[in-house]
């Protein structure tokens, strides 16, 4: 399981940095919200990863780090405050600046 | 109530944003206004009370919920954090006065994000905790996206995609590495990491150096070291002029966490990982310092000239880090005072030559005198000075200590980068005063007069510094020096946080 997670998260992350290089708001505003799915699956992993272990402590037995989770919580409801307002910012920079780069200028090539 | 002082610099702003957001007060109210002023100026008295509350040396912590570090988040109070939260708290009220000379109209919502912009820095520089360092990163954050946006306009639009994007990138550095860290060490307490840092087993070494340089990626991005401040000049050029003048305190947010994050958890106790950010800091710092007085004598507008002129502060002060002696560390926070103040001071003046101005507005070249330039003119001066770092002015006394702080080979490098980063400042602002200043069309001086407000914000902040820092010269001093023997000795802090720990080395 964990080479399918440690998969899973680095596509994820490169997938999202590749978007966010791109010179268009629309690619960038994807790739930040696939960064920050990555992001949140690593810090998943970060507890170490258990499987059947209890959510709660029972007292016996191994459980689950209830820390990651919280912290998941938080940068969950962070990360998607941050991409409600840089969807906004996009569309406010498109109708401002006429184009969606992200300089604010055409590109000549295309 | 003492004990709950703590927590107040991040409760008060809160609160009052919150009350601020309410409608029936007006868009424009007066009322808006005075709750923004009065309780910014109450952070006054409050981090006045905490540095005088840290200066003894005890570092007190509040633990929110009363549970116990280091399970529970904590808010840590000493000697440089109390120094922060009174250096934003000057700033904040000269910036915050100038806001009600009318840049606060040009959109909604001003006063009430100021407030939580303020919740943020505080928390930021109180917090114990590294994930609460995050959330409180985020805060001030999101609130400086809105404020920079206020008012509206193309070049501010533009200007905030790419700050907004490399933030954005740049907090989910700074999960990747708090998710490291916690994996290597199995806590985000600052201290208890400290703890279990110097114990650590070999095998993770590795794992702890890429997250604490992955940190250090993040906090460079937040002070604008150099491959990540690109976003700087054009951000704060184009940001309104009271956002931008409290945003002279961003920069040091990040000089900050770097100095809390690494003084204390890779100090002499962390055996082979200590000072591990030590070469790039300095390096970086030195480059900095370079590319920014290259980017002072280039600038063609006085907004983007005070912009870099921040850069070159940064690059001093990293620079500071980068020697790393608790002589260099002093120095660099008696340096921190005054340029924050002054750098802050300076954008604003540069929105208020660029309106009497009219058309030609802050860029270098001639435009029409102007009606109140007598008074513009020698506030001018006075920054211009204390920002070049020449005698009398303050900033002149924080370089010497610095490079006095500077041994061996770190001189030979030093010395000119920073004499000739002076130099460049001095020259740039030389030309630009002659140019807006005397360089004018002839014609009658035109301009509306200036409000008020804009006046009493301009001289609180361009005036605080050299006052504060000359005729007080002797216990700030000594304070930073405490403040600096405190960083380099974590023992104490990490003894109060975890007092049940003392048989660690």
């Amino acid at each position: 399981m964990e080479a399918l997670y440690a998969i899973s998260t680095g596509t994820l992350t490169a997938c999202g940095l590749y978007l966010t290089l791109r010179g268009r708001t629309f690619p960038v505003v994807v790739g930040l919200t696939l960064l920050s799915y990555a992001v949140n699956l690593f810090l998943f992993s970060m507890g170490n990863l258990t499987t059947h272990g209890a959510a709660i402590v029972n007292g016996t037995g191994d459980y689950a780090d209830p820390l990651p989770q919280a912290l998941v919580l938080t940068a969950i409801v962070i990360g998607f405050a941050m991409t409600a307002f840089v969807v906004i910012l996009a569309m406010r920079a498109r109708s401002e600046m006429g184009n969606d780069h992200v300089d604010g200028k055409k590109d000549d090539h295309e | 109530m003492t004990q709950h002082l703590i927590i107040l610099p991040v409760v008060l702003p809160l609160v009052a944003g919150i009350v601020l957001l309410y409608r029936r007060l007006g868009r424009l109210s007066q009322t808006k206004r005075l709750i923004s002023v009065v309780t910014t100026v109450l952070l006054l008295p409050i981090s006045a009370a905490l540095v005088m509350q840290a200066s003894s040396g005890d570092v007190t912590y509040y633990a929110l919920g009363s549970w116990q570090p280091p399970f529970g988040i904590v808010l840590v109070l000493d000697r440089l954090s109390a120094l922060m939260l009174l250096v934003t708290a000057i700033l904040a009220v000269g910036s915050v006065v100038y806001a009600c000379g009318g840049d606060d109209e040009k959109g909604s919502n001003f006063h009430g994000l100021f407030q939580w912009q303020l919740m943020g820095l505080n928390g930021a520089f109180l917090t114990g905790d590294l994930f609460n360092l995050f959330v409180f990163f985020e805060v001030l954050l999101l609130a400086s996206y809105a404020l920079l946006l206020h008012g509206g306009g193309k070049a501010k639009i533009q200007a905030s995609v790419h700050y907004v994007v490399l933030n954005i990138a740049g907090s989910s550095l700074f999960l990747i590495a708090a998710g490291v860290l916690y994996g290597a060490t199995g806590t985000l307490n600052m201290a208890d990491m400290a703890e279990r840092i110097a114990q650590l087993p070999a095998e993770r070494e590795g794992l702890v150096t890429a997250g604490a340089l992955l940190l250090l990626v993040v906090f460079g991005l937040k002070a604008a070291m150099l491959p990540l401040y690109f976003w700087l000049p054009r951000t704060y050029g184009y940001a309104p002029a009271p956002v931008a003048a409290l945003f002279a305190i961003m920069t040091k947010v990040g000089i900050y966490a770097i100095l809390r994050v690494y003084m204390l958890m890779f100090s002499d106790h962390a055996g082979a990982l200590a000072a591990l950010e030590q070469p790039w800091v300095w390096w970086l710092a030195l480059a900095t310092l370079v590319m920014a007085s290259m980017g002072v004598l280039a600038a063609r507008d006085l907004r983007l000239l005070v912009a870099y002129l921040i850069l070159v502060s940064v690059g001093t002060l990293l620079a500071g880090i980068g020697m790393r002696s608790p002589e260099a560390v002093s120095a660099l926070l008696y340096y921190l005072i005054h340029t924050t103040l002054v750098t802050g001071g300076l954008f604003l003046l540069a929105a208020m030559i660029g309106t009497q101005r009219g058309k030609a507005g802050t860029r270098l070249a001639k435009g029409r005198p102007m009606a109140e330039g007598g008074g513009l003119a020698l506030l001018f001066f006075i920054g211009a000075i204390a920002v070049a770092g020449l005698p009398p002015l303050s900033g002149a006394l924080g370089k010497a200590l610095l490079l006095n702080a500077a041994e061996g080979s770190q001189r030979l490098w030093l010395w000119p980068l920073l004499l000739l980063s002076g130099l460049a400042a001095l020259v740039a602002l030389s030309r630009a005063g002659s140019t807006m200043f005397w360089a004018s069309h002839r014609g009658t001086p035109g301009g509306d007069p200036l409000p008020r407000p804009q006046w009493v914000g301009v001289i609180w902040l361009v005036a605080a510094a050299p006052i504060l820092l000359m005729l007080f010269a002797g216990p700030v001093s000594d304070y930073t020096h405490a403040t600096a023997e405190q960083l380099a000795n974590p023992e104490a802090l990490i003894e109060t946080l975890l007092p049940a720990t003392g048989d660690a080395p």
